[in-house]
């Protein structure tokens, strides 16, 4: 799809979240909900006994029952829709033919811890952070959308071999 | 008026089906722009494929400008709409890692979400990785604890802290990312790599 195009669907449904609910969208926040849910299952003496998870479960809350959790759910049935409708639903691994699979998906997992640690520091990613925020010219926003960016060109270089 | 949940009082489980509502929206627009392929991702930061850019800022840019004409014409209260509270060292550190994430992964976690979708295994691991990325996170709070909370200025919206109006502000955006997609299409056809492009 046009470019311009998407980013004014995007823009869209970001405008009808908060005119909906009041507020933005958002990614790492639903992934942070379903890893304090498996560590209450798995451990909830842990998670009763930790200043980090404790705050999910007083008053006998559920992570999982929660706006952000619903929404990335959401997500992945939108993405599976329009893959199904533009003919890209595929098992593969995408990468440079110049690399091998396993060092594709070996700084894939990488670049998944790094991203989602620092979009918890942040208090949100691309989504949470930079783009919601910015649409509400939250100060926040515009900082991590730069420090972002800024970084990833940064890193770049180091990078090259993998993407081009 | 919105934000209709908040104002009408509406139940939880409406609130929660309109998260799933949105949610499916998000997905859909995020794999149409392209965003499932981590190759097209990446193109932002070496030139051949600039997307990111243009679909990014014309959707914060239509968001913005949308939820002014609504507050404008008294359908919708924008004090009540959330607005990210600014933690100086968080949000620069954090962006700071989430750069050398993206470069590596090729994802952000919303793009990775929309590629698992249509069944890239390079994204599902990247997945794995922000869902363990989460648990580091919370498992090592309390020795982060205070460069998480450090220099905390509150809901600070940019406007203010430059001291102009929030109107002037978005015409500078505006103006800012027109000159951001005239340089992103320069850009595209100086570094291009049709190898590249032409599968994506």
């Amino acid at each position: 799809m046009n470019p311009y195009l998407a980013g004014t669907m995007l823009g869209l449904v970001l405008l009808l979240a908060m005119y909906l609910s009041g507020r933005g969208l958002g990614a790492s926040g639903g992934l942070k909900y379903c890893v304090v849910s498996i560590v209450g299952a798995v451990d909830r003496q842990h998670a009763d006994n930790s200043v980090y998870y404790s705050k999910y479960f007083e008053n006998d809350s559920k992570p999982l029952k929660n706006w952000l959790t619903l929404e990335i759910l959401g997500v992945l049935i939108g993405g599976f829709i329009s893959g199904a409708i533009s003919g890209r639903l595929k098992l593969v691994v995408e990468k440079s033919p110049k690399i091998s699979a396993g060092r594709r998906l070996a700084f894939a997992f990488l670049g998944g811890v790094l991203f989602v640690y620092g979009a918890q520091l942040a208090r949100g990613c691309t989504s949470g952070a930079a783009l919601s925020g910015m649409a509400v010219l939250s100060l926040a926003g515009f900082v991590t959308m730069m420090a972002i960016f800024g970084s990833a060109y940064l890193f770049a270089w180091f990078f090259r071999k993998n993407w081009i | 008026m919105g934000p209709i949940v908040t104002l009408a009082g509406l139940p939880e489980w409406i609130d929660l089906l309109i998260a799933l509502a949105i949610g499916i929206g998000f997905g859909f627009a995020l794999e149409q722009a392209g965003f499932s392929s981590s190759r097209k991702l990446a193109g932002m930061f070496y030139g051949y494929d600039t997307t990111v850019i243009k679909v990014f800022f014309t959707a914060a840019i239509v968001a913005l400008v949308g939820s002014q004409f609504l507050s404008y014409f008294g359908l919708l209260d924008l004090n009540l709409v959330f607005v990210n509270e600014f933690y100086v060292s968080a949000a620069i550190i954090g962006g700071i890692i989430m750069g050398a994430g993206f470069i590596m992964g090729g994802f952000c976690p919303g793009t990775g979400l929309s590629a698992l979708s249509i069944g890239k295994i390079d994204a599902m691991v990247y997945a794995a990785g922000g869902l363990t990325g989460a648990f580091l996170f919370a498992e090592t709070y309390p020795y982060i604890q205070n460069l998480a909370n450090g220099h905390y200025k509150g809901p600070v919206r940019i406007d203010e802290a430059l001291g102009i109006s929030p109107g002037f502000f978005t015409f500078l955006l505006i103006a800012a990312a027109a000159l951001m997609f005239w340089i992103a299409e320069i850009a595209e056809k100086k570094f291009a790599r049709p190898d590249i492009t032409d599968k994506i």
